[in-house]
Protein backbone atom coordinates (compact mmCIF):
# COMPACT_ATOMS: atom_id res chain seq x y z
CA UNK A 1 0.00 0.00 0.00
CA UNK A 2 1.73 3.41 -1.02
CA UNK A 3 2.71 5.34 2.13
CA UNK A 4 0.44 8.19 1.71
CA UNK A 5 0.54 9.28 5.68
CA UNK A 6 0.48 13.35 6.36
CA UNK A 7 3.53 13.28 8.58
CA UNK A 8 5.98 12.24 5.90
CA UNK A 9 5.58 15.40 2.90
CA UNK A 10 7.52 14.37 -0.03
CA UNK A 11 11.32 15.33 0.79
CA UNK A 12 12.79 18.33 -0.25
CA UNK A 13 15.47 18.62 -3.13
CA UNK A 14 19.05 20.54 -2.96
CA UNK A 15 20.27 22.15 -6.09
CA UNK A 16 23.03 19.46 -6.17
CA UNK A 17 20.45 16.18 -5.43
CA UNK A 18 20.40 15.19 -9.24
CA UNK A 19 24.63 15.51 -8.92
CA UNK A 20 24.06 12.82 -5.84
CA UNK A 21 21.89 10.32 -7.98
CA UNK A 22 24.15 10.82 -10.96
CA UNK A 23 27.64 9.97 -8.95
CA UNK A 24 25.79 6.78 -7.63
CA UNK A 25 24.57 8.45 -4.24
CA UNK A 26 22.25 6.16 -1.75
CA UNK A 27 20.09 9.11 -0.83
CA UNK A 28 18.01 8.90 2.68
CA UNK A 29 16.22 11.19 4.16
CA UNK A 30 17.59 14.10 6.48
CA UNK A 31 16.53 17.06 7.96
CA UNK A 32 13.60 16.85 5.47
CA UNK A 33 15.88 16.54 2.28
CA UNK A 34 16.54 13.72 0.45
CA UNK A 35 20.65 13.60 1.02
CA UNK A 36 23.48 11.40 -0.05
CA UNK A 37 24.32 9.14 2.90
CA UNK A 38 27.36 7.77 0.88
CA UNK A 39 28.77 7.67 -2.49
CA UNK A 40 29.55 4.11 -3.81
CA UNK A 41 32.98 4.60 -2.01
CA UNK A 42 31.49 4.13 1.02
CA UNK A 43 31.98 5.49 4.92
CA UNK A 44 35.26 4.28 5.58
CA UNK A 45 36.96 5.69 2.23
CA UNK A 46 35.62 8.78 2.01
CA UNK A 47 36.42 9.55 5.87
CA UNK A 48 39.98 8.65 5.32
CA UNK A 49 40.07 10.39 2.00
CA UNK A 50 38.82 13.53 3.20
CA UNK A 51 42.19 13.52 6.07
CA UNK A 52 44.54 12.77 3.56
CA UNK A 53 43.28 14.55 0.61
CA UNK A 54 40.10 17.30 0.11
CA UNK A 55 36.35 15.48 0.65
CA UNK A 56 33.32 18.00 -0.99
CA UNK A 57 30.18 17.95 0.83
CA UNK A 58 26.71 19.44 0.06
CA UNK A 59 25.18 21.26 3.19
CA UNK A 60 22.48 23.34 0.83
CA UNK A 61 20.13 21.53 3.30
CA UNK A 62 21.50 24.45 6.18
CA UNK A 63 19.63 27.33 6.73
CA UNK A 64 21.58 30.73 5.53
CA UNK A 65 20.17 33.94 5.94
CA UNK A 66 21.15 37.75 5.96
CA UNK A 67 20.21 39.86 8.98
CA UNK A 68 19.94 43.17 8.50
CA UNK A 69 18.44 46.46 10.53
CA UNK A 70 19.61 49.34 12.53
CA UNK A 71 21.77 47.58 13.91
CA UNK A 72 21.72 43.52 14.15
CA UNK A 73 25.18 42.84 15.77
CA UNK A 74 23.68 44.09 18.62
CA UNK A 75 20.16 42.82 18.29
CA UNK A 76 21.27 39.60 17.41
CA UNK A 77 22.72 39.57 20.86
CA UNK A 78 19.67 39.31 22.40
CA UNK A 79 19.29 35.66 21.28
CA UNK A 80 22.87 34.61 21.70
CA UNK A 81 25.79 34.72 24.32
CA UNK A 82 28.32 35.55 21.89
CA UNK A 83 30.27 38.98 21.46
CA UNK A 84 28.83 39.90 18.11
CA UNK A 85 29.20 43.65 19.07
CA UNK A 86 32.86 43.15 19.20
CA UNK A 87 33.11 40.80 15.91
CA UNK A 88 35.61 42.41 13.48
CA UNK A 89 34.53 42.71 9.87
CA UNK A 90 35.71 39.64 7.76
CA UNK A 91 35.07 37.27 11.09
CA UNK A 92 32.94 34.69 11.47
CA UNK A 93 31.83 33.50 15.08
CA UNK A 94 30.26 29.98 16.68
CA UNK A 95 27.47 30.26 18.61
CA UNK A 96 24.48 28.90 20.33
CA UNK A 97 20.61 30.15 19.80
CA UNK A 98 19.29 29.57 23.54
CA UNK A 99 16.03 29.58 24.49
CA UNK A 100 14.86 31.48 27.93
CA UNK A 101 16.30 28.69 30.16
CA UNK A 102 19.45 28.97 28.77
CA UNK A 103 18.89 25.38 26.68
CA UNK A 104 20.09 25.16 23.16
CA UNK A 105 17.48 25.80 20.16
CA UNK A 106 20.50 25.55 17.68
CA UNK A 107 24.41 25.95 17.08
CA UNK A 108 24.84 28.39 14.50
CA UNK A 109 27.92 30.42 12.19
CA UNK A 110 27.10 33.67 11.94
CA UNK A 111 29.34 36.53 10.63
CA UNK A 112 30.47 39.34 8.06
CA UNK A 113 31.65 38.69 5.23
CA UNK A 114 33.91 41.50 3.62
CA UNK A 115 33.70 42.84 0.14
CA UNK A 116 37.20 42.65 -2.38
CA UNK A 117 37.64 46.07 -1.39
CA UNK A 118 37.46 45.13 2.26
CA UNK A 119 34.21 47.38 3.24
CA UNK A 120 31.58 45.32 5.07
CA UNK A 121 28.57 46.12 6.10
CA UNK A 122 26.81 45.67 9.69
CA UNK A 123 24.54 42.93 8.43
CA UNK A 124 24.64 39.36 9.48
CA UNK A 125 25.13 36.02 7.34
CA UNK A 126 23.78 33.21 9.33
CA UNK A 127 24.07 29.48 8.86
CA UNK A 128 22.28 27.11 10.89
CA UNK A 129 21.74 23.34 10.86
CA UNK A 130 18.62 22.32 7.51
CA UNK A 131 16.80 20.31 10.82
CA UNK A 132 16.34 23.61 12.70
CA UNK A 133 16.13 26.15 10.85
CA UNK A 134 12.23 27.01 10.39
CA UNK A 135 12.05 27.36 14.19
CA UNK A 136 15.41 29.22 14.56
CA UNK A 137 13.99 31.93 12.36
CA UNK A 138 10.62 31.67 13.57
CA UNK A 139 12.70 32.25 17.24
CA UNK A 140 14.78 35.11 15.87
CA UNK A 141 12.19 36.74 14.18
CA UNK A 142 9.58 36.37 17.40
CA UNK A 143 12.42 37.82 19.60
CA UNK A 144 13.82 40.58 17.56
CA UNK A 145 10.91 41.87 16.09
CA UNK A 146 11.15 45.72 14.62
CA UNK A 147 15.02 45.58 15.10
CA UNK A 148 15.86 42.75 12.45
CA UNK A 149 14.81 41.36 8.82
CA UNK A 150 15.56 37.73 8.23
CA UNK A 151 16.55 37.35 4.73
CA UNK A 152 16.78 33.66 3.57
CA UNK A 153 18.57 32.81 1.19
CA UNK A 154 17.07 29.83 0.03
CA UNK A 155 18.38 30.86 -4.02
CA UNK A 156 21.94 29.60 -2.82
CA UNK A 157 23.55 26.12 -2.45
CA UNK A 158 26.64 25.48 0.24
CA UNK A 159 29.18 23.39 -0.17
CA UNK A 160 31.87 22.20 2.20
CA UNK A 161 35.35 21.32 0.89
CA UNK A 162 37.59 19.78 3.62
CA UNK A 163 40.81 17.89 3.92
CA UNK A 164 44.35 19.28 3.72
CA UNK A 165 44.18 19.56 -0.02
CA UNK A 166 41.62 21.50 -0.21
CA UNK A 167 43.13 24.84 0.72
CA UNK A 168 45.32 24.29 -3.01
CA UNK A 169 42.05 23.11 -4.62
CA UNK A 170 40.06 26.62 -4.14
CA UNK A 171 42.80 28.71 -4.27
CA UNK A 172 43.36 27.58 -7.74
CA UNK A 173 40.09 28.71 -8.68
CA UNK A 174 40.05 31.60 -6.80
CA UNK A 175 43.12 32.80 -5.59
CA UNK A 176 42.09 35.86 -3.73
CA UNK A 177 40.76 33.17 -0.75
CA UNK A 178 44.76 32.44 -0.12
CA UNK A 179 44.76 35.11 1.97
CA UNK A 180 42.13 33.49 4.56
CA UNK A 181 42.90 31.89 7.77
CA UNK A 182 40.41 30.14 9.77
CA UNK A 183 36.73 31.43 10.47
CA UNK A 184 37.55 34.29 7.50
CA UNK A 185 34.57 35.16 5.39
CA UNK A 186 34.01 37.26 2.48
CA UNK A 187 31.68 38.07 -0.29
CA UNK A 188 33.85 38.18 -3.78
CA UNK A 189 33.62 36.62 -6.93
CA UNK A 190 34.77 33.18 -7.55
CA UNK A 191 33.88 30.23 -9.54
CA UNK A 192 32.37 32.75 -12.23
CA UNK A 193 29.68 33.72 -10.04
CA UNK A 194 29.28 35.65 -6.55
CA UNK A 195 30.29 33.55 -3.29
CA UNK A 196 30.50 34.22 0.09
CA UNK A 197 33.09 31.73 0.98
CA UNK A 198 34.50 30.94 4.82
CA UNK A 199 37.64 29.19 5.61
CA UNK A 200 35.85 26.63 8.04
CA UNK A 201 34.11 23.45 8.16
CA UNK A 202 32.92 21.31 10.98
CA UNK A 203 35.58 17.98 10.08
CA UNK A 204 38.53 19.29 11.79
CA UNK A 205 40.59 19.99 9.02
CA UNK A 206 41.64 23.27 7.08
CA UNK A 207 38.63 23.96 4.15
CA UNK A 208 36.04 26.40 3.16
CA UNK A 209 32.10 26.70 2.83
CA UNK A 210 31.44 28.01 -0.25
CA UNK A 211 27.69 29.75 -0.61
CA UNK A 212 27.02 29.71 -4.14
CA UNK A 213 23.51 31.01 -6.08
CA UNK A 214 21.60 27.49 -6.52
CA UNK A 215 21.90 27.66 -10.29
CA UNK A 216 25.84 27.94 -9.97
CA UNK A 217 25.49 25.15 -8.00
CA UNK A 218 25.71 21.93 -10.01
CA UNK A 219 28.80 23.82 -12.05
CA UNK A 220 30.81 24.88 -9.58
CA UNK A 221 30.65 20.75 -7.37
CA UNK A 222 31.87 19.57 -11.22
CA UNK A 223 34.39 21.85 -11.61
CA UNK A 224 35.59 21.04 -7.65
CA UNK A 225 35.22 17.41 -8.88
CA UNK A 226 37.46 17.85 -12.04
CA UNK A 227 40.24 17.88 -9.47
CA UNK A 228 41.87 14.17 -9.00
CA UNK A 229 42.50 15.48 -5.44
CA UNK A 230 38.51 15.97 -4.24
CA UNK A 231 35.98 13.17 -4.04
CA UNK A 232 32.34 13.55 -2.86
CA UNK A 233 31.99 12.58 0.70
CA UNK A 234 28.21 11.79 2.39
CA UNK A 235 26.93 12.48 5.48
CA UNK A 236 27.73 9.30 6.88
CA UNK A 237 31.61 10.46 7.03
CA UNK A 238 30.25 13.89 7.54
CA UNK A 239 29.27 12.60 10.92
CA UNK A 240 32.29 10.32 11.44
CA UNK A 241 34.19 13.27 10.70
CA UNK A 242 32.81 15.31 13.43
CA UNK A 243 33.07 12.88 16.23
CA UNK A 244 36.94 12.47 15.59
CA UNK A 245 36.99 16.56 15.86
CA UNK A 246 34.82 16.32 19.08
CA UNK A 247 32.06 18.74 17.50
CA UNK A 248 28.72 18.38 18.80
CA UNK A 249 25.63 17.35 16.62
CA UNK A 250 22.57 19.18 17.63
CA UNK A 251 19.48 16.82 18.51
CA UNK A 252 21.85 13.78 19.49
CA UNK A 253 24.56 16.11 21.62
CA UNK A 254 22.82 19.25 21.95
CA UNK A 255 19.15 19.85 22.94
CA UNK A 256 17.18 22.26 24.58
CA UNK A 257 17.31 20.86 27.86
CA UNK A 258 20.92 21.31 27.76
CA UNK A 259 23.18 24.33 28.16
CA UNK A 260 26.34 25.70 26.93
CA UNK A 261 28.31 24.84 29.65
CA UNK A 262 27.62 21.52 30.25
CA UNK A 263 28.09 21.14 26.65
CA UNK A 264 31.30 22.41 26.98
CA UNK A 265 31.13 24.93 24.77
CA UNK A 266 31.99 27.71 27.46
CA UNK A 267 33.92 29.08 24.64
CA UNK A 268 31.07 30.64 23.08
CA UNK A 269 29.86 32.37 25.72
CA UNK A 270 32.63 35.45 26.00
CA UNK A 271 33.64 37.56 29.07
CA UNK A 272 31.55 40.75 28.66
CA UNK A 273 28.36 38.94 27.81
CA UNK A 274 29.06 37.02 31.04
CA UNK A 275 29.49 40.07 32.83
CA UNK A 276 26.58 41.51 31.17
CA UNK A 277 24.00 38.68 32.03
CA UNK A 278 22.04 39.65 29.19
CA UNK A 279 21.12 36.75 27.12
CA UNK A 280 18.49 34.06 27.09
CA UNK A 281 18.69 31.44 30.37
CA UNK A 282 21.66 34.34 31.92
CA UNK A 283 20.91 33.55 35.09
CA UNK A 284 21.28 29.52 35.36
CA UNK A 285 24.17 29.87 32.85
CA UNK A 286 26.52 32.75 34.87
CA UNK A 287 25.65 30.66 37.84
CA UNK A 288 26.64 27.50 36.49
CA UNK A 289 29.63 29.03 35.06
CA UNK A 290 30.47 29.69 38.86
CA UNK A 291 28.85 26.75 40.20
CA UNK A 292 29.57 23.96 38.23
CA UNK A 293 26.76 21.54 36.38
CA UNK A 294 25.31 18.36 37.06
CA UNK A 295 26.51 16.62 34.14
CA UNK A 296 29.87 17.43 32.10
CA UNK A 297 30.29 16.36 28.22
CA UNK A 298 33.49 14.16 27.72
CA UNK A 299 35.15 12.24 25.06
CA UNK A 300 35.52 8.91 25.76
CA UNK A 301 37.46 6.29 23.98
CA UNK A 302 36.25 2.57 23.93
CA UNK A 303 38.87 0.42 24.89
CA UNK A 304 37.72 -3.14 24.22
CA UNK A 305 34.84 -3.87 22.43
CA UNK A 306 31.66 -2.74 20.45
CA UNK A 307 31.42 1.10 19.67
CA UNK A 308 28.94 2.97 21.98
CA UNK A 309 26.81 4.66 19.88
CA UNK A 310 23.47 7.05 21.48
CA UNK A 311 22.01 5.96 23.97
CA UNK A 312 24.68 3.55 25.74
CA UNK A 313 24.59 3.97 29.01
CA UNK A 314 28.08 5.05 31.39
CA UNK A 315 28.90 3.27 33.90
CA UNK A 316 31.46 3.99 36.56
CA UNK A 317 34.57 1.80 37.33
CA UNK A 318 32.30 -0.09 40.19
CA UNK A 319 29.74 -0.61 37.38
CA UNK A 320 26.99 2.11 38.76
CA UNK A 321 25.44 3.69 35.90
CA UNK A 322 26.38 7.40 36.10
CA UNK A 323 25.75 8.65 32.25
CA UNK A 324 25.07 8.39 28.57
CA UNK A 325 26.63 8.39 25.12
CA UNK A 326 25.01 11.38 23.18
CA UNK A 327 26.57 10.30 19.96
CA UNK A 328 29.53 7.54 19.44
CA UNK A 329 30.52 5.51 16.67
CA UNK A 330 34.05 4.20 15.37
CA UNK A 331 36.65 5.83 14.32
CA UNK A 332 38.61 5.05 11.09
CA UNK A 333 41.75 6.79 12.44
CA UNK A 334 41.84 5.63 16.08
CA UNK A 335 40.41 2.32 14.50
CA UNK A 336 37.84 1.63 17.78
CA UNK A 337 34.82 3.48 19.38
CA UNK A 338 34.89 6.93 20.68
CA UNK A 339 32.31 8.44 21.67
CA UNK A 340 30.91 12.23 23.14
CA UNK A 341 28.67 11.28 26.92
CA UNK A 342 27.20 13.13 29.62
CA UNK A 343 28.83 12.21 33.00
CA UNK A 344 28.85 13.47 36.47
CA UNK A 345 31.71 16.43 36.54
CA UNK A 346 33.57 14.64 39.19
CA UNK A 347 34.50 11.59 36.49
CA UNK A 348 35.22 14.34 33.24
CA UNK A 349 39.06 14.42 34.32
CA UNK A 350 40.98 13.00 31.61
CA UNK A 351 42.59 9.09 32.45
CA UNK A 352 39.28 8.46 34.12
CA UNK A 353 38.50 4.89 33.53
CA UNK A 354 34.59 3.97 32.91
CA UNK A 355 32.41 1.44 31.41
CA UNK A 356 30.23 2.01 28.43
CA UNK A 357 27.54 -0.92 28.67
CA UNK A 358 26.56 -1.75 25.12
CA UNK A 359 24.09 -4.91 24.27
CA UNK A 360 24.31 -5.44 28.36
CA UNK A 361 28.12 -5.82 28.42
CA UNK A 362 29.96 -3.58 30.37
CA UNK A 363 33.37 -2.66 28.26
CA UNK A 364 36.14 -0.30 29.27
CA UNK A 365 36.53 2.84 28.17
CA UNK A 366 38.09 6.07 29.09
CA UNK A 367 37.84 9.71 28.99
CA UNK A 368 40.47 11.36 26.93
CA UNK A 369 40.91 14.66 25.30
CA UNK A 370 39.01 16.37 22.73
CA UNK A 371 39.54 16.39 19.85
CA UNK A 372 40.22 12.46 19.04
CA UNK A 373 41.79 13.44 16.04
CA UNK A 374 43.84 16.50 16.16
CA UNK A 375 41.95 19.82 14.31
CA UNK A 376 44.02 21.29 11.63
CA UNK A 377 42.80 24.46 11.13
CA UNK A 378 44.87 27.36 9.79
CA UNK A 379 45.25 30.05 11.94
CA UNK A 380 48.19 31.87 9.78
CA UNK A 381 48.88 32.21 6.44
CA UNK B 1 23.10 -22.54 0.48
CA UNK B 2 20.27 -20.96 1.45
CA UNK B 3 18.74 -18.17 2.10
CA UNK B 4 16.58 -15.75 4.25
CA UNK B 5 14.95 -12.04 3.42
CA UNK B 6 17.02 -10.50 6.30
CA UNK B 7 20.05 -11.65 3.90
CA UNK B 8 21.36 -14.47 5.60
CA UNK B 9 22.79 -17.34 4.36
CA UNK B 10 22.82 -20.78 5.71
CA UNK B 11 24.83 -23.76 4.65
CA UNK B 12 23.59 -27.74 6.21
CA UNK B 13 26.58 -30.21 6.78
CA UNK B 14 24.56 -33.44 8.50
CA UNK B 15 23.02 -31.34 11.68
CA UNK B 16 25.26 -28.27 12.13
CA UNK B 17 24.67 -25.13 10.15
CA UNK B 18 26.85 -22.82 9.06
CA UNK B 19 25.51 -18.96 8.97
CA UNK B 20 26.71 -15.79 7.81
CA UNK B 21 25.48 -12.78 6.19
CA UNK B 22 24.76 -12.51 1.78
CA UNK B 23 27.29 -10.88 -0.38
CA UNK B 24 24.78 -8.05 -0.96
CA UNK B 25 24.28 -7.44 2.75
CA UNK B 26 28.36 -7.36 3.07
CA UNK B 27 28.04 -4.94 0.19
CA UNK B 28 25.04 -2.38 1.54
CA UNK B 29 26.60 -2.35 5.02
CA UNK B 30 29.79 -1.32 3.93
CA UNK B 31 32.90 -1.68 5.81
CA UNK B 32 32.87 -4.00 8.53
CA UNK B 33 34.61 -2.80 11.68
CA UNK B 34 32.93 -4.67 14.59
CA UNK B 35 31.32 -8.18 14.73
CA UNK B 36 29.67 -9.90 17.91
CA UNK B 37 28.92 -13.45 17.16
CA UNK B 38 26.74 -15.69 19.79
CA UNK B 39 28.48 -17.65 22.39
CA UNK B 40 28.75 -20.96 22.42
CA UNK B 41 26.23 -23.14 23.78
CA UNK B 42 23.06 -21.00 23.82
CA UNK B 43 20.11 -22.05 22.25
CA UNK B 44 18.76 -19.63 19.45
CA UNK B 45 15.49 -19.66 17.63
CA UNK B 46 14.94 -19.13 13.96
CA UNK B 47 14.39 -15.45 13.60
CA UNK B 48 16.19 -14.42 16.92
CA UNK B 49 18.78 -11.64 16.50
CA UNK B 50 21.46 -13.91 17.09
CA UNK B 51 24.16 -11.66 15.59
CA UNK B 52 25.57 -8.38 15.61
CA UNK B 53 27.54 -6.56 12.69
CA UNK B 54 28.71 -2.89 13.02
CA UNK B 55 29.58 -0.38 10.10
CA UNK B 56 31.20 2.82 10.65
CA UNK B 57 27.96 4.13 10.71
CA UNK B 58 25.56 1.58 12.56
CA UNK B 59 24.83 -1.80 13.99
CA UNK B 60 22.57 -4.01 12.90
CA UNK B 61 21.03 -7.60 14.07
CA UNK B 62 21.72 -11.08 12.09
CA UNK B 63 19.00 -12.95 12.44
CA UNK B 64 19.18 -16.70 13.23
CA UNK B 65 17.56 -18.37 9.97
CA UNK B 66 17.50 -21.72 11.84
CA UNK B 67 16.83 -22.98 15.59
CA UNK B 68 19.36 -24.93 17.30
CA UNK B 69 22.62 -24.70 19.99
CA UNK B 70 25.58 -22.67 18.83
CA UNK B 71 28.52 -24.71 18.69
CA UNK B 72 31.20 -22.23 16.85
CA UNK B 73 31.60 -18.69 16.67
CA UNK B 74 33.88 -17.59 13.89
CA UNK B 75 36.76 -16.46 16.07
CA UNK B 76 38.32 -14.70 13.25
CA UNK B 77 36.22 -12.10 13.01
CA UNK B 78 36.88 -10.79 16.65
CA UNK B 79 40.65 -9.14 14.91
CA UNK B 80 39.62 -9.21 11.45
CA UNK B 81 35.96 -8.18 10.79
CA UNK B 82 37.34 -7.01 7.67
CA UNK B 83 36.62 -10.55 6.42
CA UNK B 84 32.77 -10.03 6.03
CA UNK B 85 33.19 -7.86 3.08
CA UNK B 86 36.24 -9.72 1.56
CA UNK B 87 35.07 -13.44 1.66
CA UNK B 88 31.13 -12.97 2.99
CA UNK B 89 29.44 -16.31 1.63
CA UNK B 90 32.70 -18.39 2.78
CA UNK B 91 35.61 -17.51 4.92
CA UNK B 92 33.49 -14.43 6.87
CA UNK B 93 31.10 -17.15 8.47
CA UNK B 94 29.69 -15.84 11.94
CA UNK B 95 28.13 -18.94 13.64
CA UNK B 96 28.00 -23.07 13.34
CA UNK B 97 24.95 -23.94 14.94
CA UNK B 98 23.33 -27.60 15.40
CA UNK B 99 20.49 -27.51 14.06
CA UNK B 100 17.16 -28.73 16.19
CA UNK B 101 15.01 -28.98 12.95
CA UNK B 102 16.46 -29.69 9.61
CA UNK B 103 12.98 -28.70 7.88
CA UNK B 104 13.64 -25.54 8.61
CA UNK B 105 16.54 -25.39 6.23
CA UNK B 106 14.35 -26.77 3.28
CA UNK B 107 11.78 -23.87 4.01
CA UNK B 108 14.53 -21.06 3.20
CA UNK B 109 15.45 -19.53 -0.42
CA UNK B 110 17.40 -21.72 -2.65
CA UNK B 111 19.90 -19.08 -4.42
CA UNK B 112 17.58 -18.00 -7.74
CA UNK B 113 14.77 -17.57 -5.39
CA UNK B 114 17.25 -15.41 -3.59
CA UNK B 115 18.64 -13.62 -6.30
CA UNK B 116 14.80 -13.01 -7.52
CA UNK B 117 13.99 -11.62 -4.30
CA UNK B 118 16.59 -9.02 -4.54
CA UNK B 119 15.29 -8.09 -7.76
CA UNK B 120 12.20 -6.88 -6.04
CA UNK B 121 13.76 -5.15 -3.08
Amino acid sequence: MPDTHEDHPPLKTTPLTEAHVALGARMVPFAGYSMPVQYPDGVMKEHLWTREHAGLFDVSHMGQARLTGVSPLSAFEEVVPGDYIGLKPGKQKYSVLLNRTGGIIDDLMAGRPTSPDGTCDDGLFVVVNGACKDNDFKVIDDELAGQVTIHRLEDRALMAIQGPEAAEVVQAHVPATADMVFMDIRSMPGFGTDIIVSRSGYTGEDGYEISVPAGEAVRVWNLLLEDERVKPIGLGARDSLRLEAGLPLYGHDLDETVSPVEAGLTFAINKNRREQRDFPGAARIVKELADGTARAKVCLKVLEGAPAREGAEVADANGVVVGVVTSGGYSPILKGGIALAFVPPELKAVGTQLKVIVRGKAQPAEVVASPFVPHRYVRKV
Amino acid sequence: MRFTKDHEWVVLEGDVATIGITAHAAEQLGDVVFVETPEVGKTVKAGDAFAVVESVKAASDVYAPISGEVVEGNTILGDAPETVNADPENGGWFAKVKVSDPSQYDALMDRPAYEAFLETQ
